[in-house]
């Protein structure tokens, strides 16, 4: 039996060891924001927080994780995260969607560290979540304009 | 205001060159069709997105129409006949809808249309109900207009009646009913019941477009909410109660048989619950999906190979070239092309290559299917309803009416959930039969799986030749396009295949724009063991590309700006030279750049659309490059919602950037040698450039922005690097010599 703590809530489950973080919090806890696009940590869509830290959870045996503080997409309350929602919304950010709770995770572990990130620092942030909608103009403008409420 | 008469047998009649569908599946009802305008009934209010006819809350409303029910809560539900794929549908019909009715955009709700074509058919495509070609919301601008208008002139009488005011005092604005003169008004809501009970109008006032209050302004995505919290529902993320999860060993090479297989140790892992032969290979199910995953990786599968495709990416195009030395089926034919050429001054000719390109949507293919008392019912990104429908009816042996489909949102797709073979969802289809229906089962694919399975935009070898006159000026060109053609042994072959045309094939070529006399545009369709289909643009994905590069090389070969060249050279086609002009002088067209910077023009119209992009690009001495900054310019009409077409912009040429970088399929001796996104690489944040959307002011009917803006980006920054480098492209991706 393995302990989790997601989005503050305590789950003990009997899965194997080795299942990808990703797999557990989707069809064990059943929590379907987070997503799977590639399970080889290439394209961002499954990234949770794990105490803070944006992770892939594709790729991460969920009895690395036990006891630690996992955050996914439904559990998201802080300023920095309520700032990049808020400013995803406000400029229509989201096409397909698919990718966006990625997206918003990598992007509110940024802005939780840095608060006026430069361009540099948002292209390290996010180049690991693709998007085939191509909305990385709005994405970028959408940290920036979190930013800005943040400071 | 302009009366539009007869609603109850409006007619649409088809403007779009793409009628593909006209093929055997459709009956002889042509390209003008009524709109479905049932009785007015009182109804049980249903559940959102999604999740249309299966969970009833209780709540009175009146529904006018096939498209929208308004609630005693003011809510005001339109219903959507397209998928939402990013590209905004379920923003940009509501926005129609909403506009007639003169409802509050705050009070739109969204709700997925049901498969049924009878009501909810794609105005272009005969009795056909399905997404594609950037045609949403041209075959549904007047449909949801009208829907609209109907709805509002039924709630008017309902207030004139329990006024008892004539019906010319009564007013609507932002969802409020009123009668200035007697200072009265309600909500829709409150006015419900009685409109109900109205005779549905045979006419009613449309606005003309100078009085639009909510088109052309900017409202935000009704999707904004749901896919920044996570709690959007995609395929993926259906459960049904006992449903199994199946994955599925696919044959190695396409054509290959299942000879036999061993599910020993699959059977051995926790959760595993069974595995079971389709025609497409062996699929294993269980509770999860890792379980399955885990179940997958150890089954052992001999396959029958003896017809399988073996040839490589090198042996085909060797083939197309060879082809290409003979002419192909005549597309297009103007002038005499051949004598012009012997008589040219000056002769340019060229040769172009593209690749193999997977979709590479984000959500892999996926699908959910359960068998039930009625028949079926299917959860999935639905793009091809009738379609879908018909090959999962003969599958299981039933009427097509008995496959209920729920549109889900679809995480991308670019063509690929519209499949003429209908093959992931049958394939579905297959599994949960083979299971006897014993349970739900969700069918996913990897990203390997996606990535190998086929399907793609189809390898191509374009040949151009041009005569050029002692003043620079083309007198004759010739275009050889080989390549499979994507319509062929479908269903859809009929409708699209004029003599022997693969229109698909040709489309962005055989309308060449430009002035010149002599034309001749060929085709080769050659046979070639690998499944193909449409990719975001189409045939314009490799059209615009031969045809944008090899005129900028008619205008650098003979000393003229690009710019200026096609400008004149498309004094026939006035909304092409428009964007050209617009996207010439909002980029600063002229401008000095430094040495190593380059700027370059294309231009291109697909799906009755007009896009012309300008790139800059810097390249290093390496040979490496990036692109700095995009302009485009875009004539699409009446813009419906600027906001959207600007993202559509933005994206559409994003995603034809990932084929211009680096995107490509390859096959050695028959297999795939891509798999995920380490090996097919696609754009990323970092590669991203600034860009800027300008829309051309129109009052012409809207047309599509899906697709428009991918074809322009190639053809564009291929120019940028011959400006900065001097060197000319001929092959995608873009590789420029250090």
């Amino acid at each position: 039996m393995i302990k989790l703590t997601i989005n503050e809530a305590t789950y003990k489950l009997h899965v194997n060891p080795d299942t990808p973080l990703l797999w557990v919090i989707r069809d064990a806890v059943g929590l379907t924001g987070t997503k799977y696009g590639c399970g080889r940590a290439l394209c961002g869509a499954c990234t949770v927080h794990i105490n803070g830290r944006p992770t892939r959870s594709c790729i991460m045996p969920v009895s690395a994780v036990a006891g630690q503080s996992i955050t996914t997409i439904e559990g998201l309350n802080s300023k920095a995260a309520n700032a990049v929602q808020s400013a995803w919304r406000q400029l229509d950010v989201v096409q397909c969607g698919y990718c966006q709770s990625g997206q918003i995770m990598s992007a509110t572990a940024l802005l939780t560290d840095n608060t006026n990130p430069s361009d540099e620092h948002i292209n390290a942030a996010m180049s690991g979540n693709i998007c085939r909608c191509a909305t990385y103009v709005r994405i970028r403008a959408a940290i920036k304009l979190a930013a800005k409420s943040l400071v | 205001m302009k009366k539009e008469t007869m609603i109850s047998d409006a007619k649409i009649v088809n403007e779009s060159r793409r009628a593909f569908l006209k093929s055997s599946l459709m009956t002889s009802a042509g390209l003008t069709l009524g709109i479905y305008f049932p009785a007015v009934v009182a109804r049980q209010a249903q559940a959102g997105p999604g999740n249309a006819g299966s969970e009833a809350v209780t709540q009175a409303t009146f529904q006018p129409n096939a498209f929208v029910h308004i609630g005693t809560d003011d809510s005001v539900t339109v219903i959507v006949k397209h998928l939402e794929m990013g590209q905004g549908t379920y923003t940009g019909l509501p926005t129609l809808l909403a506009e007639e009715l003169d409802a509050a955009w705050s009070q739109i709700r969204v709700e997925a249309a049901p498969a049924d074509a009878t009501r909810y058919n794609n105005l272009f495509w005969g009795p056909t109900q399905g997404t594609g070609g950037s045609t949403a919301i041209a075959n549904s601008y007047e449909q949801m207009r009208k829907a609209g208008a109907v709805a509002r002139e039924m709630l008017v009488q309902a207030a004139a009646t329990k006024w008892g005011t004539p019906a010319e005092d009564v007013s609507v604005q932002q969802g409020i009913v009123s009668h200035r003169q007697s200072n009265r008004m309600a909500s829709f809501g409150e006015l419900v019941e009685l409109a109900a009970q109205q005779p549905v109008p045979a006419e009613v006032f449309m606005k003309d477009p100078h009085e639009f209050r909510l088109i052309g302004t900017v409202l935000p995505r009704k999707d904004n909410v749901d896919k920044v919290n996570g709690s959007a529902i995609y395929t993926q993320d259906i459960r049904r109660r006992g449903m199994l999860t199946a994955l599925v060993a696919h044959p190695p090479r396409f054509g290959a048989k299942l000879k036999q297989f061993d599910a020993g140790e699959t059977k051995k892992v926790n959760g595993v619950v069974d595995a079971v032969a389709i025609p497409n290979g062996v699929a294993v199910l269980a509770e999860d999906f890792w379980s399955a995953k885990q179940g997958r990786d150890r089954l052992q599968v001999d396959w029958d190979e003896s017809n399988a495709f073996k040839l490589g990416s090198d042996d085909i195009m060797a083939r197309y070239k060879t082809l290409a030395q003979q002419p192909g089926r005549v597309a297009r034919n103007v002038g005499d092309s051949e004598a012009a050429l012997n008589e040219a001054g000056r002769v340019v000719a060229a040769t172009f290559e593209f690749p193999y390109l997977a979709h590479a949507a984000m959500e892999p293919m996926n699908c959910v299917i359960e068998l039930n008392q009625q028949g079926c019912e299917i959860w999935n990104g639905e793009q091809f309803q009738t379609p879908d429908q018909l090959a999962v009816a003969s599958v299981l042996g039933l009427q097509p009416e008995q496959v209920k489909i729920n549109m889900l949102y679809a995480g991308g797709s670019f063509g690929r959930r519209a499949n003429p073979q209908s093959d992931y969802v049958v394939e579905a289809a297959h599994i949960v039969k083979a299971i006897g229906g014993q349970a739900p089962v969700k069918l996913v694919w990897t990203r390997e799986d996606d990535m190998r399975a086929g399907y793609y935009r189809p390898m191509y070898f374009h040949q151009l030749k041009a005569g050029v006159d002692a003043g620079g000026n083309p007198t004759t060109w010739q275009h050889r396009i080989v390549g499979q053609s994507i319509l062929k042994g479908t269903s859809f072959e009929q409708a699209l295949a004029k003599d022997g045309i693969d229109q698909t094939s040709v489309e962005g070529a055989a309308n060449l724009p430009y002035v010149v006399p002599n034309i001749t545009v060929d085709l080769h369709s050659p046979d070639i063991g690998v499944p193909v289909q449409w990719w975001r643009s189409v045939g314009s994905t490799h059209t615009a590309f031969a045809v944008e590069t090899f005129i900028d090389e008619l205008a650098t070969t003979g000393g003229k700006d690009p710019f200026e060249f096609r400008r004149d050279l498309l004094r026939e086609h006035p909304r092409h030279r428009g964007v050209l002009e617009l996207v010439a002088r909002k980029a600063g067209w002229g401008q000095s750049l430094p040495n190593n910077r380059g700027r370059g023009i294309a231009v291109h119209e697909s799906f009755n659309s007009y896009v012309a992009q300008v790139a800059e690009v810097t390249v290093a001495g390496d040979g490496s490059y990036s692109v700095d900054r995009v302009v485009i310019a875009v004539d699409c009409g009446i813009a419906v919602n600027p906001n959207v077409i600007r993202a559509q912009m933005e994206g559409g040429m994003g995603f034809g950037l990932s084929a211009a970088l680096s995107s490509k399929i390859t096959l050695n001796q028959g297999r795939v040698e891509q798999s995920n996104f380490h090996d097919y690489t696609v754009l990323r944040l970092d590669q991203m450039p600034e860009v800027e959307v300008h829309i051309v002011k129109s009052t012409a009917a809207p047309t599509g922005v899906g697709e428009p803006a991918t074809p322009v980006i190639a053809p564009a920054l291929a120019n940028a690097l011959h400006a900065a480098t001097g060197q000319r492209f001929y092959e995608l991706p873009l590789r420029v010599t250090s």
